[in-house]
């Protein structure tokens, strides 16, 4: 049988985690469909049709889908699952959102943040931030899963022509109602697919300080991280956070400044191919995954830094 | 207004986490437990709209062995007005603890359910959203506000792309993010009194539930360690490192 995806999308393009998860959905069977519900979407559509091992496109073009509310997308999603053996979507706030009530309906579990399929019955996943590593077995008619975005690589975005299928289901959710959104804005690659990441903890000491860190990102490309300390004490936004109940990460640079290294931390970023802690604390237990640490005040450091790159 | 909050016995956050010799498991035996920091942040958020008058109860529940009952204790310490045990073995299965929080609520006829967004041992940010699918209910998930207003709560959530706020009908469920408060600590006069507060125990045939999973554990390891690395003593060489070694920046 076939496995569908659900779209990381916000109406206007396709997100690159789809593209992880379609990774992982042909790790489980070649015949790929990928649904998108959402309002006014053509152009996600379109990118869709064309990701590299997408056969099927379906599509629920309506109002009522424009915020991706869990309580009808949920509803959308257990009408089309008889067709399918394996429904997966990213494990982005969307999904963790959507998939467990999916998996509620259809009364099965949902297995989260799998990092590696081992069969098609059989995934792997952590748990406790990371700390120890589950693989599990499944015997439900319809596994229902949520992928862990850097357990994957991506599939390429071009090169596939799949089929499309409108979909003429219209749930309302008649108990939820959208009113605001607050989106950080920035021209920073997304923290989850940047490929260098400078992350800036308790130690940048204000909002105002992180500036000191941007200056080095412009000079990288770099996508803008954060701590939980630094999240909470308001220096930053929510959205920066990494960790085990923030965002996952594995660039190919992180750099850490002024961040202790928490279990909770390295949960997010562990998985990075090189990491870089700057510290004035040489006994910081973020020395002990660094690759290269450089015990130093950030205020002297990273303007040395930007001035050397 | 009647309020639900459901309260989960841990690992507690600051422990070392070992997985047994045989790899079946994390071994949890002589290790401190307590209750999910997730679960202390929905309690709080639970007790604040009693203070302010919002809601008139605030029943606590956890699923588990008998030690779950001290969990159930520190919530009423914390000001819960009373605490129902569903007596089940321990590490149950999401939806099966959600079926079992879902009985519970329609029992108790919450207005308001508010439950952790994830257990720090499994990871497994799915309970609230099943108790809400079971039920019905629309749900608020990593909330960091929470207002109730004319029947419905307004919930701030915490989201990849920044903040998204919702309104949902109540009866609702909301999973709670970090933002959303700080937990108080008990008081010793509070500990005290909440050993004379009410607490129920229900078995699973007193809730009509029944429950079972399809989920087997093949094995649990630990994760692969980085090698250690080396420090460096200036920026300098620092970039020349980064350059030249690891071949990360050009
Ligand atoms: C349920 C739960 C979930 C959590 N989830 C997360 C999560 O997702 N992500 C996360 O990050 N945390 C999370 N935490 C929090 C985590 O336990 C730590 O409290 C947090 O990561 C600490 O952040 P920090 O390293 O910035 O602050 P601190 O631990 O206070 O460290 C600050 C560091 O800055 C250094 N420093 C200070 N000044 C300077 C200077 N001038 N120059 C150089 N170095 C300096 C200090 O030496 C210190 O090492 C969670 C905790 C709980 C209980
Ligand atoms: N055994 C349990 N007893 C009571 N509440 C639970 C239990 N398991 C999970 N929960 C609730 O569900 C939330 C999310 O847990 P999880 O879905 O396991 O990550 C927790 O913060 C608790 O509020």
């Amino acid at each position: 049988m076939s496995v569908l995806v659900i779209a990381e999308h916000d109406n206007k393009s396709l997100k690159p985690a789809t593209l992880n998860t379609v990774m992982a959905a042909t790790q489980i069977d070649a015949d790929v469909h990928v649904l998108i519900a959402g309002f006014e979407c053509q152009t996600v559509v379109e990118q869709a049709a064309k990701v590299a091992g997408v056969t099927k496109v379906l599509i629920a073009d309506n109002e009522v889908y424009e915020h991706q509310l869990a309580e009808n997308i949920s509803k959308l999603i257990v009408d089309v699952a008889a067709e399918y053996s394996h429904i997966a979507a990213p494990a982005t706030t969307t999904g963790k959102n959507t998939m467990p009530r999916v998996a509620a309906l259809l009364n099965v579990s949902q297995l989260s943040d799998v990092i590696k399929v081992e069969s098609p019955d059989t995934f792997v996943r952590p748990i406790y931030a990371g700390n120890a590593i589950a693989t599990v077995k499944t015997t439900d008619a319809v596994k229902v899963l949520t992928v862990r975005i850097t357990g994957f690589d991506a599939v390429a975005a071009e090169g596939g022509s799949a089929e499309r299928q409108v979909l003429s289901q219209v749930i309302s959710a008649d108990k939820s109602r959208f009113v605001s959104e607050q989106l950080a804005e920035s021209d920073r690659p997304e923290l989850t697919s940047a490929s260098v990441i400078i992350s800036g903890g308790r130690g940048m000491g204000s909002g105002d300080n992180f500036k000191l860190l941007e200056g080095v990102a412009d000079k990288l490309g770099a996508a803008i991280g954060a701590s939980r300390a630094a999240v909470d004490a308001g220096f930053v936004p929510n959205d920066l956070q990494v960790g085990q109940t923030g965002k996952t990460v594995a660039p190919d640079l992180y750099i850490a400044v002024g961040i202790s290294g928490a279990i909770q931390h390295l949960a997010g970023m562990k998985g990075s191919k090189v990491i870089v802690a700057i510290n004035k604390d040489e006994d910081a237990p973020i020395f002990q995954v660094a690759d290269y640490g450089l015990v130093a005040d950030l205020f002297d450091a990273i303007p040395e830094l930007e001035s050397s790159l | 207004m009647k309020i639900l909050v459901s309260v989960k016995r841990v690992i507690d956050y600051n422990v070392k986490v070992r997985v047994k010799a045989d790899h079946s498991a994390v071994d949890l035996t002589n290790v401190k437990m307590s209750m999910n920091p997730f679960c202390e942040i929905a309690v709080e958020e639970a007790i604040r709209l009693k203070e302010k008058g919002v809601a008139d109860e605030v029943v606590v529940v956890s699923v588990g062995s008998k030690s779950c009952q001290e969990t159930l204790r520190t919530a009423l310490a914390l000001g819960a007005d009373r605490a129902i045990q569903v007596e089940a073995e321990d590490g149950l299965d999401s939806l099966s603890v959600a079926k079992l929080l879902a009985a519970v609520a329609k029992e108790e006829a919450a207005d308001l359910i508010i439950l952790g967004k994830q257990s720090i041992d499994s990871d497994n940010n799915q309970t609230g959203q099943m108790v809400a699918a079971l039920l019905d209910y629309p749900q608020a998930t990593f909330a960091s506000e929470v207002i109730i207003e004319n029947g419905e709560a307004k919930v701030t959530r915490e989201t990849d792309g920044g903040l998204q706020t919702l309104c949902v009908t109540l009866p609702a469920v909301v999973t709670t993010d970090l933002r959303l408060n700080e937990p108080r600590f008990a008081s010793l006069p509070n500990i005290m009194k909440a050993k004379r507060k009410p607490l129920d125990v229900k078995t699973l045939s007193d809730l009509g539930v029944e429950v079972g999973c399809n989920v087997s554990v093949v094995s649990v390891t630990p994760p692969p360690e980085r090698a250690g690395g080396i420090k460096v003593g200036s920026v300098a060489e620092l970039v020349e490192k980064l350059k030249n070694e690891a071949k990360v920046i050009s």
